[in-house]
């Protein structure tokens, strides 16, 4: 008995083979293995298959000229890119694809030259997955992360012939319909969805889409992309089952002897059946990820002295330039002949500025923690002393990880850059020893002071995150009035600013019962809520560091 | 592979306003199209080869030179001048420097030993429209070139000793994801006019739009057929507007409004004003109104000024709100001022 996720699978896998330019291709997400394997014996074969890397170059991609060949040959011998004939372009580890290859691969998509793509993300998380403007162009989502071995079978697939296929009045209304009410915003979502009820249709050897077909696509295209659980307007089910459900078999069951019901309704039905549990967990972590970018402790940047190499450019005989020996000879080999003959000196290589290649790395850069302190007298004296504990804590293993740490405290007024960022030890024992306490609880102020910085630092290279330590009594407004209402709102108009910036933060409950404020604060931010009321130093900072190692 | 015609494009009506203004007057300078996936921005683009009314070139040149004294120099000799679509280029992200703006032609120097110039995209995209998407992901050498090239209006290649220049004015279309990559402010400035589209929300516009996409890609040639009137009512629109664009006339209380609403907003700069004015004066022709007036310079404002305004983290309404509602403080006093003074 095989898993109704394999069955799925092996669908999509016959209408990939008979319309795979229409389609797109499959997102597959799974580890490498058993499975995997299996799935990858299926492909279909109407176009030939390439394999990719996530750090493929562009002259693989495109082509250009073949050097060895043209200098033993005498005449330019291009060499051709992949991309140059059709085909299904198989990208493993897909989750580390760059934006920029994504939107060549986008490109090449959109301008259906005949290729379509099958990508395989081995993510761990949800956050780490194939670019978004990547999967958007893929019809087919599918995950057999799940699977066991004995889950499958052996798939043999002999796609018909594509033939036209009719779409009867109101498919169009039905698609579009529920992808709004799944929250799909993406509009290529429904055109991909009624490219796959066709496919089906000519699957089932029909030359019109019926309830099926669309019952197919909208499991295969629209559910997967959901992105808020429809509502139930006409009947009353309960909420989505757990995710392991195996109701494919019966919505379809459902489905065939009552066609008179309302069409929009089944397929909802049908989906409703397929969302996991968790659905909105997993939209929670993917909106952090996109706010945070790819993976990693810090932004990317370039260099030219440490890091991943990247491909290398022209360049200047600079003072710090690394030159690429092999890259410049490879650009100054094919104009030997003509420098030669035109040379009166009748020197062998002949090197020119504009030959020269530097060499170019991508490092990640430098992270910046800012705490923000309530250093109010509602905060009790003694968290402040916890607080510094965990600054220093956190320095200590600084020098491992390359962070910087920065202290603003909140009280009184108006909120204090006690610590500019710095990764001395010895400074930032000197500077928190005199931590003065007490007065209101100017929440916004502090925020307001760590935005600032957060901005500045990004601006010098850094990655800022916030972490900001309170008990959540903001009582103190932005323009230093004691009215608790425009102090909430001031402190979450901050935060507001914070989470649009793309700031990634943390927020740490010291209060003796958790803030309900400090929850949705954090929910806006995307960021961790750790209510934490008798924390130590020790403890504060391996809260910390857990919650911003992800 | 013919374009899905521009008129079919449901909605998004700012975006198309925009390249229609630069259509009638390329030194408006650019658009840049900012939004959601799968919202139409590269299918505007490429709607427009399709839209933009025929220029008069040399056959074959690679400059697409307007006359015979226009061709350079290193190309063949001219030859007839025929009428040829409106160039719109494409500019492909990961592109090398050579591409764009040509270099010596590998072919001849290895099998003939000549140096020979070989044109690149920067010569091809003369007079016409140079697209790039992706914009925000583009390296950072090549945003610097087209920038300097875009500013100047003509291409330099120094190469083995050899010397080129060409003109190279185009007009620069950029989209892209903010979410994937923000733009340098440098580079935002060189646009002209600046677009923000989102997906519609509303059931019935998606409807039509996946409606006339399936047709489209269906049966093209039926499709295409039915929306040619529109298409050519728009082109003749578009021509006629050309051709008036000089005679608008801009009284002195417009070109007070203009001034007062990019102080008012606090743009870095006067490239604000110009190309505020240029777009609404465009827009007049467009219309043919014949005077540039306010409310040319509202229905353009938000387009011409959104992406020139300093960063404020703390506004949480974004910078088309803020165009507004400057819109709606300015203008209230100074029409009343113009009216009783």
């Amino acid at each position: 008995m095989t898993h109704p996720a394999w069955d799925r699978a092996v669908l999509a896998l016959r209408l990939l083979a008979i319309d795979p330019v229409g389609l797109g291709g499959i997102w597959l997400r799974g580890r490498a293995g058993p499975v995997r394997d299996r799935f990858l014996a299926a492909l279909p074969a109407p176009l030939p298959h390439r394999r990719l890397h996530p750090a493929i170059s562009d002259e693989q991609l495109y082509g250009g000229v073949d050097l060895p060949a043209t200098l033993t040959s005498d005449k330019v011998i291009y060499q051709q890119g992949l991309m140059a004939n059709p085909s299904l372009l198989i990208l493993p580890m897909a989750e580390r694809t760059s934006p920029g290859l994504a939107a060549r691969l986008g490109i090449a998509l959109d301008q259906k030259t005949g290729h379509a793509l099958v990508a395989l993300d081995e993510g761990a998380t949800p956050e780490e997955a194939l670019p978004p403007a990547l999967a958007d162009r893929l019809a087919l989502h599918l995950d057999l992360s799940e699977l066991g071995f004995h889950d499958t079978a052996v798939a043999q697939i002999t796609p018909p012939p594509l033939v036209p296929v009719t779409v009867p009045p109101g498919t169009i209304t039905d698609l579009a319909a529920i992808s709004v009410r799944l929250g799909i915003s993406s509009l290529r979502a429904p055109l991909l969805a009624l490219a796959a009820a066709r496919t089906h249709a000519v699957f089932q050897g029909r030359v019109e889409v019926d309830q099926t077909d669309l019952l197919v696509a909208t499991e295969l295209v629209l559910a997967p992309r959901a992105t808020q659980i429809p509502d139930a307007e006409a009947d009353h089910e309960p909420p989505p089952p757990p995710p392991d459900t195996s109701s494919e078999g019966e919505a379809q069951d459902d489905t065939t002897p009552d066609d008179a019901a309302l069409p929009q309704e089944i397929l909802l039905k049908a989906v409703r059946a397929m969302l996991p549990a968790d659905l909105l967990a997993r939209l929670a972590a993917g909106k952090a990820a996109r706010a945070t970018g790819s993976a990693g402790t810090g932004a990317k940047k370039r260099g030219n002295r440490r890091g991943r190499p990247l491909p290398s450019r022209p360049g200047r005989l600079g003072g710090d330039a690394r030159i690429d020996l092999v890259a410049t000879l490879r650009a100054a080999a094919p104009w030997q002949p003509l420098r030669r003959s035109l040379s009166p000196r009748g020197q062998r290589l002949h090197i020119r500025p504009a030959d020269i290649r530097v060499k170019q790395y991508q490092e990640t850069s430098d992270r910046l923690l800012i705490f923000v302190v309530d250093a109010s007298g509602s905060a009790a004296m003694a968290r402040l002393a916890e607080a510094k504990g965990a600054v220093e804590l956190l320095l200590v293993q600084a020098y491992a990880r390359r962070d910087h740490v920065a202290l603003i405290a909140f009280r009184g007024t108006g909120a204090e850059l006690l610590l500019p960022p710095t990764r001395s030890l010895v400074q930032t024992k000197r500077r928190l020893a005199a931590l003065p306490g007490g007065g209101g609880t100017p929440m916004a102020a502090g925020l307001q002071a760590a935005l600032d910085l957060a901005l500045q630092a990004r601006g010098r290279g850094l990655t800022p995150t916030v972490a900001l330590l309170t008990d959540g009594r903001a009582n103190i407004a932005l323009d230093g009035s004691a009215d608790r209402r425009a102090a909430q709102s001031d402190a979450m108009v901050l935060a507001r600013a914070l989470a649009r910036q793309g700031v990634p933060a943390l927020i740490i409950d010291t209060g003796a019962r958790p803030q309900p404020q400090l929850r949705d604060m954090a929910k806006m931010l995307d960021a961790p809520y750790l209510p934490l009321p008798r924390a130590d130093a020790a403890r504060l900072g391996a809260a910390v560091s857990a919650a911003l190692e992800v | 592979m013919t374009a899905f015609p521009f008129t079919a494009i449901v909605g998004q009506d700012e975006m198309k306003q925009a390249m229609i203004l630069t259509a009638i007057d390329p030194t408006i300078g650019g658009v840049l199209v900012f939004g959601d996936r799968g919202t139409g921005k590269s299918t505007a683009v490429r709607a427009l080869s399709g839209l933009l009314p025929p220029i008069q070139m040399v056959t074959g040149s690679p400059t697409n030179a307007a006359t015979v004294q226009d061709q350079p120099d290193w190309a063949a000799p001219a030859g007839d001048v025929i009428t040829a679509p409106t160039p719109v280029v494409d500019l492909p992200l990961g592109v090398t420097e050579d591409r764009v703006t040509g270099s010596l032609d590998i072919e001849k120097a290895l099998t003939r030993g000549e140096k020979a110039f070989e044109p690149g995209l920067l010569a091809r995209a003369n007079r016409g429209y140079l697209y790039i998407d992706e914009v925000n992901l583009l390296e950072d050498h090549i945003v610097d070139l087209l920038l300097d090239v875009a500013q100047s209006g003509e291409n330099v290649v120094e190469r083995e000793g050899l010397s080129i220049r060409h003109p190279a004015r185009f007009v620069l279309v950029g989209s892209g994801n903010p979410e994937e990559g923000e733009l340098r402010p440098q580079l935002l400035d060189r646009f002209g006019l600046s677009v923000e589209v989102t997906s519609p929300t509303d059931i019935d516009t998606r409807i039509e739009v996946i409606r006339r996409r399936d047709a489209y890609e269906t049966d093209r040639d039926t499709f295409l057929a039915q929306w040619e009137p529109q298409q050519d009512t728009l082109r003749a629109r578009i021509v006629a507007a050309k051709a008036a664009l000089s005679g608008q006339v801009t009284p002195d209380d417009t070109l007070r409004a203009c001034a007062e609403l990019c102080i008012a907003l606090g743009s870095d700069g006067l490239r604000g004003e110009l190309t505020l004015l240029r777009a609404a004066r465009a827009l007049a022709a467009f219309d043919g109104a014949g005077t540039v007036t306010l409310d040319h310079i509202k229905s353009i404002a938000a387009s011409a000024l959104r992406h020139r305004l300093r960063r404020d983290p703390l506004d949480e309404a974004g910078s088309s709100a803020r165009v507004a509602r400057t819109l709606a403080e300015v203008f209230d006093e100074p029409t009343i001022a113009a009216v009783t003074g």
